[in-house]
């Protein structure tokens, strides 16, 4: 009660002194106003100044011919009145472009204790904190991690680009990296950490994606992140012909899936990728490519079934070598796809791993492992592809199908094989989308997967999506 | 092996270089500045037009068709002011061009030659795809046209000296053809000062304020966003306070929405075609402004 009553008279205190007040204030504001009204004069006298220099500047430049020869109805440009104005040039009227992404999820699937790809190495991948579940893989309401984008030219020379990954009580660094913009002669240079130039949907980050997860195939190739990005050099040459042709080579530290990170001198990883492209009439462009991708691997580490024991840990050392296929059509009438259009994408890889493989017990296991310590050759051959295709058929509306397959295919794991449990199996996914687009910016996307990625269970999930841009106006690769 | 990469590599780079070009190869976003430079420079470019008049300039994709052209490219004509910014940086950028990036004479802006209307106050993306360089379509006023042109010549000029007079004597004759024609639009075009109309987009801001006319709304509820029901009631509903004449839509706009509001208020829904081939009749850019003014005395009538 008495909490009240101080309340009441604090706010009648407050507007009292206000109303007091109010008689200063106007003559704050007169004030105010003459200042802003002199700096105005002053301003625009400096402006007119500034045009007439630039007037001057300009002048000595040859004069291709002479414009403002009026025309027997004399209606020559005002040219007096219209001063062009400075272009806000560039991507945006900021330095750098900052954007940020929001991107999150309701998942309705089933609880499934240690989420795999039956037949294929655990590539884990990108878990926020210790013990956490991937956020791509979280079952209900779920906000994925927050992506700020900073872009900006650097000099003439160079841009560069950074984009943070925000969850909670981390950042990651995504990409962060400097382009060429001065070499010439098709030349692209490129350094930092970026997501490699291989296959198609690799570069592209989660929101630019048509499904709500990735591929399985690139789930199984690089964990659940869906894609690879490397911390080293990227050197690209398009060449000078009508057909676009580019092709591409990368060194780097390789310490992600499926390499390791390595206390090493010289590169852990290598790819290399060409692509082609054209346009077929007007309405149609398409491009295909190949890449391969080449990683050492030093103690790699997952958790399998035993043969014997309930868990065994295996430990990869050696070399994985991946090739992708890619293929992109787009159609859309008149080559004009804002009202209509359609996109058919559809990606093949095939990896071979060769090296040892040592059995370890598991850190948590009661008991040493009966086969741990032992060493065998390791030598697997896996293959899978998806093809998707997604039909926009109104501005605001696009509806999507995706249909993908694996194969564990062959799998030795030499005198190893008596502990793990060596699966053979060809994981399948179908899944449809429907989403929304109320503008550029702004998505929500329905998605119905019928799983059979692991073996025995068949996962119905459904995931309401958004993705919400917002800052600069980015640029999406083709 | 990674050296014979590398060496593989430049090899191939240093091999397929010398297919110089030996006349200026201009790569232009929009066709109305294909057009312009080719009026300009004749037989002395090859123009590569990036865009017809039947697509959306502000959403085309970063297509491999483009990034060739561009790679080849000794000059990028652009209309800039945030027009191509969904497309264009990246085609810069991919292109492995260094002449044609931002800020290099192979870089030639159109829309910064001239005063840009509809300039946003406050650039919030609550108020729609607004360009916070002001309207992009500067094409649809022709002093704009005279003005790029006598820019983009002397350009021109800069980039490839050998022709300079060619462009300067292509400028000149284009600029006497124009400023005829100009008169002669002026002169056809006087009965539509004043006149009242609605557009799909605002596409033709400079149109209006070049031949005086009005336009008392838009069918998109914000830039970039489609035409919706309740917007076009809501302009219906303004038909009879502050009556529309016609209403405008370019060649790449669909003709649902003002098809219907052209049926409901009892006005002509009149197709423009915006830029060089957007019409049969459009075939270049005296075309162009030819067929605009007649489409719009004929839709007066």
């Amino acid at each position: 009660m008495h909490k009240r009553i101080a309340m009441v008279a604090m706010l009648a205190a407050a507007f009292g002194a206000n109303a007091a007040d109010n008689s200063e204030l106007a003559a704050i504001r007169a004030q105010i106003d003459e200042m802003k009204r002199a700096y105005e004069q002053r301003i625009a006298a400096l402006e007119q100044k500034l045009s007439q220099a630039e007037a001057r500047s300009v002048a000595p430049a040859p004069n291709p011919a002479p414009v403002a020869a009026p025309s027997a109805a004399g209606v020559a440009p005002p040219a007096n009145a219209e001063r062009p104005q400075r272009s806000s040039g560039g991507a945006s009227s900021f330095n750098p472009e900052v954007s940020l992404i929001l991107q999150g999820q309701y998942k309705q699937m089933k609880d499934v204790a240690e989420r795999g790809i039956t037949g294929f190495w655990p590539a884990g991948g990108h878990d926020h904190g210790e013990g956490a579940i991937e956020g791509i893989n979280k079952r209900g309401f779920s906000v994925d991690h927050t992506e700020l984008v900073l872009a900006a030219s650097i000099d003439p020379y160079w841009r560069g680009q950074a984009i943070l990954a925000m969850v909670d009580g981390a950042v990651e660094v995504e990409e962060a990296w400097f382009q060429s913009l001065g070499i010439g002669q098709g030349i692209g240079l490129k350094g930092g950490r970026f997501r490699s130039g291989i296959g198609y949907l690799n570069e592209q980050h989660p929101h630019m994606w048509d499904f709500a997860d990735a591929p399985l195939m690139y789930q199984a190739m690089f964990g659940t992140h869906g894609s690879y990005a490397n911390d080293g050099v990227q050197l690209k040459w398009l060449a000078p012909t009508e057909t676009f042709i580019e092709l591409g080579a990368e060194i780097g530290r390789g310490a992600n899936f499926p390499g390791t990170d390595r206390n090493k001198n010289g590169s852990g990883a290598a790819a290399l990728f060409a692509h082609v492209g054209g346009d077929v009439g007007v309405a149609n462009s398409w491009r295909a490519g190949v890449s391969y991708l080449n990683t050492r691997a030093k103690a790699r580490s997952a958790h399998f079934a035993g043969v014997s024991d309930d868990e065994v840990e295996g430990l990869f050392d050696g070399r994985s070598g991946t090739w992708v296929a890619d293929f992109v059509w787009k159609w859309a009438p008149n080559g004009n796809p804002k009202y209509r259009n359609f996109k058919f994408q559809t990606e093949y890889f095939q990896r071979r791993e060769k090296g040892d493989l040592t059995c370890a017990t598991p850190e948590d296991a009661a008991t040493a492992v009966s086969c741990d310590g032992n060493t065998s050759a390791y030598r697997t051959r896996q293959s899978g592809w998806y093809a998707q295709g997604v039909y926009q058929f109104t501005p605001n509306w696009r509806a999507g199908l995706r249909y993908e397959q694996l194969d564990s295919g062959s799998r030795d794991l030499g005198a190893n094989a008596a502990s793990f449990v060596v699966d053979s199996y060809r994981p399948k996914k179908a899944t449809a989308m429907i989403d929304y687009s109320w503008s550029e910016f702004s998505r929500v996307r329905l998605q119905f997967a019928h799983d059979k990625s692991m073996q025995g269970i068949i996962d119905n999930q459904v995931t309401l999506q958004y993705i919400m841009s917002l800052g600069a106006h980015g640029a999406h690769k083709f | 092996m990674k050296n014979f990469v590398f060496s593989l590599f430049f090899g191939l780079t240093v091999g397929l270089v010398p297919a110089a070009h030996a006349d200026l190869a201009i790569f232009a976003t929009v066709p109305e500045w294909g057009a312009l430079a080719k009026e300009i420079g004749g037989d002395k470019v090859k123009v590569y037009t990036a865009t017809t008049a039947l697509q959306d300039p502000h959403r085309i994709e970063a297509k491999p068709s483009l990034l060739a052209q561009a790679r080849r490219a000794n000059l990028l004509v652009a209309t800039g002011a945030e027009l191509e910014i969904g497309w264009l940086p990246l085609v810069q950028r991919d292109s492995g061009n260094a002449a044609i990036q931002v800020g290099q004479p192979g870089y030639f802006e159109a829309a910064a030659q001239v005063t840009r209307l509809d300039v946003p106050a406050s650039v919030d993306r609550s108020h729609g795809d607004v360009h916070a360089g002001g309207n992009p379509h500067i094409q649809l006023d022709p002093r704009n046209v005279l003005k790029v042109g006598e820019k983009l010549a002397a350009r021109m000029a800069e980039l490839d000296p050998p022709q300079a007079a060619a462009y300067k004597a292509g400028f000149a004759a284009f600029a006497g053809k124009w400023q005829a024609a100009m008169a002669r639009w002026e002169k056809e075009a006087a009965p539509l000062k004043g006149v009242a109309v609605l557009v799909h987009h605002e596409s033709f801001s400079y149109l209006f304020n070049w031949l005086g006319m009005r336009s008392v709304g838009a069918l998109e509820p914000k830039p970039g966003i489609e035409p919706t029901s309740g917007q076009l009631t809501s302009l219906l509903a303004r038909q009879p306070t502050q009556p529309a004449r016609m209403v405008l839509r370019a060649a790449y706009q669909p003709d649902g929405p003002s098809a219907w509001i052209a049926g409901k208020a009892g006005i002509p829904a009149v197709l423009l075609p915006f830029t060089v081939g957007g019409t049969p009749e459009a075939k270049d850019l005296v075309g162009l402004f030819d067929d605009t003014v007649q489409r719009l005395l004929k839709a007066l009538k």
